[in-house]
């Protein structure tokens, strides 16, 4: 992905820009001309120079230890919990293996876990507020959610933590009522600037670079409309004059309003046996084409309007035509059979020779909120076309068809008359040689619309992206005994967390160094469970497809969480043995055997992260044979 | 003993007249002219058929919800002495005359006339005056779309009936915890509550959102018992054990008992049987049960079966083999092996028989006493009428090229050997050592020299296929999918050594005797799961909606149109209640968020208890209309403007709430406060209008003309129905 940048073509995808952007800046510093295709997972490097972008994602996730570190040393104060964390990210396989290689999630995780890190901080300096360090890590805080939803925007759920955590510490600040509300107001305006007004004037800003340093056509096109395609150099619609009024006898291609709709397309392939008559296929296609372009014509009349002499004869709006595909010389055609996959809408075909058909070819074009009898323009008119038989609308339903279709968009005719942008076209290319030109640097939008289209591109995107199984051969595979150990970790907090908390409300008479445990467990605790919550949660309503790495976040909060909670456990065991002197042998004890443990488990699987020799795992002979305890991993 | 001589035995009857009078137009509005229209009206035709295969007692599915409320309008009808004999077809056919239409429609038209009383009750527990309490119920008896949905045969008003019976039966039970604890009325509500909401979330899945609140409020009030330090631990644990007992253990079993009886009821085969898995079929009369019924239960070598996948996607279908053979080179360049086809064929056919055969034996009967295969066997399996033998070996397969070929072998005197053996795998086993059964067992066949696995792939094959589905050996199995699950599901012991007398044996139907029986829960579980995960395709409707434009009422639903006349029914709500409903949420929510932060401040605006009720008011009515609207933002099913009322009653509830408050905290001066007064009587006199205005569509009659009709068009959105001269 990052050749794109250096090449500084266009592209389109659908995570935000700013991982890439990263990538690409290491790639360019460390000499990376940008010329491998990167396809698919497995090819070979060969000579390109990747080390400086693999060196730099490792970078980053090797940050997240320190970070972790920090994190926990802060909300527990225990050197040993901070101490337990580290070791466990330090040893997990996952995290290894996911930071070695050129992905975005090493980057996204060093944003988020800097993001958490800074809030974590910024809390503790509550004491001192308006302070330099308070100051610091306050932005620093609105800087990393940034970057963070600027890499994926899986980022959002860190913003809703920091949110949360925010809203409750004002809250907190509200109810202090030696402070004056002057004060509180300051306070509010403080943390606007850092974390909402900050966040977004950096966004912005990436997107204004991703914009800037992207300015040639690319592959990514034809998802965008037509006017944020008349922005990028190479492209078709960059810098053209074409006449501005639509024409009978004009050869035009149409593109769906919908976000990411495809240009009105037809070819020579028929509809399969037994879905609807067997007609030529009339579908809707996100790259350029020349089976994309369609001429109008007049309904009643089939005289030859590319004659030089004929008189140029304009459309009007509310007028009656007829659409002939250009290449194959058929007329879009409708008529009541179901249309493939949206049962309920009717066919759209190609349909007659050379243009003679019958009168399910007619179609009135309406341009939206328009009186009648106005012409017709290229690019800005939003138009609908109503089929006058049946009185349904053209319209793409956003489905791809199967393989006979060419995995192309489903065209159909709804008899359901709503306004929605799946309905609507516009005229893109205009080719008429009779009429003026005029240039097209009207159309030149905003850069906040520039933004919002984007947005809507990538959210649709995300709803439909779905990439085929491959296959890896480095293993994506946590360290198990530390993925159980987090699991079970989880259980164990929520017991000590109800006892805690019953206990407490209980009125519990408890000794100062207990109730330091239970502030550590309640608060530190439940702001690292808010964490994972908020990472792993959403999760089970996304309908897309979903990964092993995309656990990763919830793991690090998982990883924070083992690291406190068993700490405070062993010290809960200890205050009831005190005073003896078992008391810290079981601490001790404790505490070793778990890091034992971890390094053990490590030593075990570490060929799984920096790559094995050797059969498949499923012949007995492997030495990886031992270490297939669940069915459903694959090696 | 003789009290009776010494006192008189008086009788004292406190009768809230009030209550009475609303439970009577309650009535009145919703029965009136119950039987009209004499027509199918909208759901009808979708609820209709499962009322009449209750009767017919012929099994179905239905994926939109539990069965309770389905039995409830079933109940109805055999109140009715209906006999299930209706073609629900079509919207606006008219009835005939054996269909009871006026008890088909009692139950939810009761209920919803009920739903009136039980604003009221809720209003006083709520502790709000007597008159807002009366306010809130004439919302509801003056609600347009509640009167529409309640006077046919749709659920919707036994869900809203069963959600405000759990509210208020709660609320009953919270009020008399202070004092009265473990009483027989505390125990009568409490129980209630866990009564009322098993039966909302067996009408329709919505109802868990209203459970899902109550359980939380209970949550919260048990959370502040905990804080009471008055209480001893024990009996802690007994208020903790008795609400587990009435909220969640009773809630379950009434749930299941809900399907036992359902599953009890339909013991007929029907139109759905093919969604279930061979063994549910099984246990139903007729079907699949006529042809099993009396199969020998264990396979042995030698058997005659059909195998069916047990996926049962994209369609049920049984291995098949037939003489036809792979083409030589496919479409797209690819070779085959040009043996003998094996697809997966979606019919009843001869050529879907298969024969167990042991592989160090030639003969292909059952030998006496018959050898049972287990769990770890290595069998062969030889189709029926061509005698050739199931094969897999390294060539791709047509559709799935990362996968085997599975063909019949037919020796071509290649260098090709045969390689077919499979290990018999039961995946559903209990010990190593468990025999193939009929039906109960799920088999996964391993092919001995490449480990493939048989499988169903899913895709069909090209016209050379006959468009049947393909079969492929899954060479790299990750887990137990049901694609590569097989079952038995007919089956008879082989007795013809002659390949002529075979084909004979296998034209004839089986016949032998033992019958099986799944237990309730096995049946439960298969049919909770096929309810949630069936799929209907999602379809777009003309009158469906999404959830946004339900606030604003910028949709109708038109339920039913007269034949000849205009006479017309919609679901529409009365504008004036809907926009003050909406009104009234945003009040609250501002105030609230006002009064809390100044509470914040150590500034309080009034006396605590009222506060306490501000809260608890609000926490039912705002949080029943936040958690029965808000989730439809995340379903993609398609949505109807009904799927609102729900949260809508709530939201009417929280109207005279808010205004009573206006008017006893915000209106200190006397004039203010008559002013406020005069106000809500020339503000409920508008409902009353808006109500009359629209009552023609709410009821069907009298008729109007087109200009009346065109006046009633107060939103362009609206779709109402005129007819064109």
């Amino acid at each position: 992905m990052g050749s794109y940048y250096i090449n500084r073509t266009f592209f389109f995808d659908v995570h935000p820009p700013l991982g890439k952007m990263l990538i690409g800046l290491a790639g360019y510093l460390s000499g990376y001309d940008g010329t491998f295709p990167f396809q698919k997972p497995g090819d070979r490097y060969e000579q390109h120079n990747y080390m400086g972008m693999r060196g730099f994602c490792a970078f980053l996730g090797s940050c997240l230890v320190p970070f972790a570190y920090l994190t926990v040393l802060e909300l527990s104060k225990s050197l040993p919990a901070a101490l337990l964390t580290a070791f466990i990210l330090i040893f997990d396989t996952g995290c290894i293996t996911l930071s070695q290689y050129i992905l975005l999630d090493p980057i996204l995780m060093f944003f988020l876990m800097g993001a958490v890190l800074s809030m974590v901080k910024s809390n503790s300096c509550a004491d001192r507020p308006f302070s330099a360090s308070w100051w610091f890590w306050l932005s620093l805080t609105g800087v990393n959610l940034a970057g963070a939803t600027g890499v994926k925007f899986v980022g959002l759920f860190v913003v809703l933590l920091v949110g949360l955590n925010t809203i409750y510490d004002l809250w907190d600040l509200l109810g202090n009522l030696s402070l004056s509300l002057v004060m509180f107001g300051k306070h509010l305006l403080a943390r606007v600037l850092c974390l909402i007004l900050l966040p977004l004037a950096l966004y912005t800003a990436m997107f204004a670079v991703h914009f800037t340093v992207l300015n040639k056509s690319g592959p990514g096109d034809g998802f965008f409309s037509s006017a944020f395609q008349s922005q990028l150099i190479g492209n078709n619609l960059h810098n053209v004059s074409v006449p501005e009024h639509l024409a009978y006898g004009s050869v035009v291609t149409m593109k769906n309003l919908r976000m990411a709709g495809g240009y009105l397309h037809s070819h020579w392939h028929l509809y399969p046996e037994g879905i609807g008559a067997r007609q030529q296929q009339v579908t809707a296609y996100l790259h350029k084409d020349s089976n994309n372009l369609w001429i109008i014509k007049k309904h009643d009349s089939d005289t030859d309007l590319s004659v030089p002499s004929s008189p140029v004869e304009f459309v009007r709006h509310g007028d009656v035509i007829r659409l002939e595909h250009k290449e194959t010389s058929r007329n879009l055609h409708s008529h009541q059979h179901e249309a493939p996959l949206t049962r309920k809408h009717f066919q759209v075909t190609g349909y007659g020779i050379n243009g003679t058909g019958d009168s399910n070819d007619f179609w009135r074009i309406e341009v939206v909120g328009r009186k009648t009898g106005k012409l017709i323009k290229v690019l800005r008119s939003q138009v609908r076309l109503t089929h006058v038989a049946t009185g349904c609308i053209l319209g793409s339903s956003g489905k791809t068809l199967p393989k006979w279709g060419w995995e192309q968009v489903e065209v159909t005719c709804t008899p359901y008359l709503k306004e929605t942008p799946n309905s609507l076209w516009n005229f893109e290319d205009h080719i008429n040689p009779k009429l003026p030109n005029i240039s097209l640097d009207v159309l030149k939008p905003s850069f906040a619309e520039i933004l919002l289209e984007s947005h809507m591109v990538m959210i649709r995107g995300l709803r439909f992206s779905g990439v085929n199984e491959t296959d890896y051969r480095v293993y994506l595979l946590g360290n198990p005994v530390i993925w159980w150990l987090n699991l079970v970790t989880i259980g164990l907090y929520l017991l000590i967390t109800v006892s805690t908390a019953v206990a407490l409300k209980r009125g519990v008479q408890l000794t100062s160094e207990l109730k330091e445990l239970s502030r550590v467990v309640l608060r530190g605790g439940g702001q690292i469970t808010l964490g994972w919550l908020l990472h792993y949660l959403p999760f089970f309503m996304m309908g897309r497809v979903l990964y092993f790495h995309h656990y990763f976040p919830a793991m690090l909060f998982s990883s924070m969480l083992t690291g406190i909670t068993w700490d405070t456990l062993l010290k809960f065991c200890a205050a009831f043995l005190s005073p003896s002197t078992t008391a810290r042998k079981v601490y001790g004890g404790g505490f070793l055997a778990l890091v034992l443990l971890i390094m053990y488990s490590f030593y075990l699987f570490h060929p799984l992260s920096y790559g094995m020799i050797g059969p498949m795992a499923s012949d007995p002979s492997s030495p990886m044979a031992g270490l297939r305890w669940m069915d459903s991993w694959e090696f | 003993m003789l009290g009776f001589l010494k006192k008189p035995v008086v009788v004292t009857a406190e009768i809230n007249m009030n209550l009475v009078a609303l439970t009577v137009m309650g009535l009145i509005s919703r029965l009136w002219g119950l039987s009209y229209p004499r027509a199918v009206v909208f759901d009808e035709v979708y609820y209709g058929q499962f009322v009449s295969l209750y009767m017919k007692r012929i099994f179905f599915v239905d994926d939109s919800g539990p069965p309770f409320g389905h039995m409830l309008l079933a109940l109805g009808g055999y109140l009715g002495g209906f006999d299930g004999n209706f073609l629900w077809n079509r919207i606006g056919a008219e009835y005939s005359m054996n269909v009871p239409v006026w008890s088909l429609r009692l139950l939810p038209a009761l209920a919803g006339a009920l739903c009136v009383p039980l604003a009221y009750q809720i209003l006083v527990e709520l502790q709000f005056s007597h008159c807002a309490a009366l306010g809130a119920a004439l919302l509801i008896l003056l609600e347009n779309s509640l009167i529409t949905q309640s006077r046919f045969m749709l659920l919707e008003s036994v869900l809203i009936f069963f959600i405000l019976l759990a509210v208020l039966s709660y609320l009953k039970f919270y009020n008399l915890q202070r004092h009265s604890s473990f009483s027989g009325s505390w125990w009568f509500w409490l129980l209630l509550t866990g009564v009322a909401c098993s039966c909302a979330v067996g009408v329709k899945y919505m109802g868990l959102f209203t459970y899902m609140l109550l359980l939380a409020i209970a949550g919260l009030h048990f959370w502040h018992m905990i804080g009471d330090q008055n209480l001893s631990n024990v009996s802690l644990m007994c208020h903790f054990l008795a609400r587990g007992l009435a909220l969640i253990i009773i809630p379950v079993a009434m749930y299941l008992s809900f399907f036992y009886v359902h599953l009890t009821l339909l013991y007929r085969s029907g139109p759905h049987d093919q969604i279930m898995t061979s063994a549910f079929q099984a246990s139903l009369e007729g079907g699949l049960a006529r042809i099993t019924q009396g199969q020998p239960l264990e396979v042995a070598y030698g058997s005659q079966i059909t195998l069916r996948n047990v996926l049962g996607k994209p369609m049920q279908c049984w291995l098949h083999s037939h003489t036809n053979t792979y083409p030589i080179r496919y479409e797209n360049g690819r070779g085959s092996s040009h043996q003998q086809q094996v697809t997966c064929y979606p019919f009843k056919d001869v050529n879907n028989w298969w024969i167990v055969k042991d592989p160090g034996m030639q003969q292909l009967v059952v030998s006496n006493p018959p050898r049972p295969v287990r769990h770890g066997h290595i069998v062969q399996l030889v189709h029926g009428i061509t005698t050739r033998y199931l094969n897999t070996h390294d060539v791709a397969a047509p559709l799935s090229p990362h996968s085997q070929e599975v063909s019949c072998y037919i020796d071509y005197n290649i260098s090709m050997p045969a390689q077919n053996l499979w290990r018999v795998e039961i995946v559903n086993r209990e010990s190593d050592t468990d025999v193939w059964k009929t039906i109960l067992s799920e088999v996964r066949f391993v092919h001995v020299n490449t480990s493939a696995v048989l499988k169903l792939s899913g895709a069909s094959l090209p016209e050379w296929g006959y468009r049947q589905l393909e079969v492929v050996g899954e060479k790299l199995s990750k887990g137990y999918h049901q694609s590569m699950m097989w079952n038995v599901e007919e089956h008879r012991y082989g007795k013809s050594q002659e390949q002529k007398e075979r084909e004979v044996e296998l034209h004839s139907p089986t016949q032998m005797d033992i019958s099986k029986n799944l237990s309730f829960m096995a049946k439960f579980t298969e049919l909770q799961w096929k309810i949630l995960t069936l799929k209907n395709e999602d379809t777009e409707h003309k009158y469906s909606s999404s959830a946004l434009d339900w606030i604003t009422m910028d949709t109708n639903i038109a339920y039913w149109l007269h034949p000849t006349s205009g006479a017309q029914i919609h679901l529409l709500g009365n504008v004036v209640t809907w926009a003050s409903a909406n009104i009234a949420a945003l009040v609250y929510t501002c105030l609230s968020l006002w009064y809390l932060v100044r509470r914040r401040r150590k500034i309080y605006d009034m006396p605590e208890d009222a506060w306490q009720l501000w809260v608890s008011a609000g926490g039912i009515c705002v949080g029943g209309w936040a958690v029965n609207y808000l989730p439809f933002f995340l379903m993609e099913k398609t949505l109807f403007l009904y799927h609102y009322l729900p949260a809508l009653t709530f939201q009417i509830l929280l109207i005279p709430i808010v205004l009573q408050h206006l008017s006893d905290h915000l209106c200190r001066s006397l004039l203010l406060k008559s002013m406020f007064s005069a106000l809500i009587v020339a503000w409920f006199s508008s409902v009353y209008f808006v109500y009359c205005t629209f009552r023609p569509v709410t009821y069907g009659e009298p008729s109007l003309s087109v200009t009346e009709l065109k006046d009633l068009r107060w939103k362009d959105s609206w779709n109402i129905l005129i007819r064109k001269q």
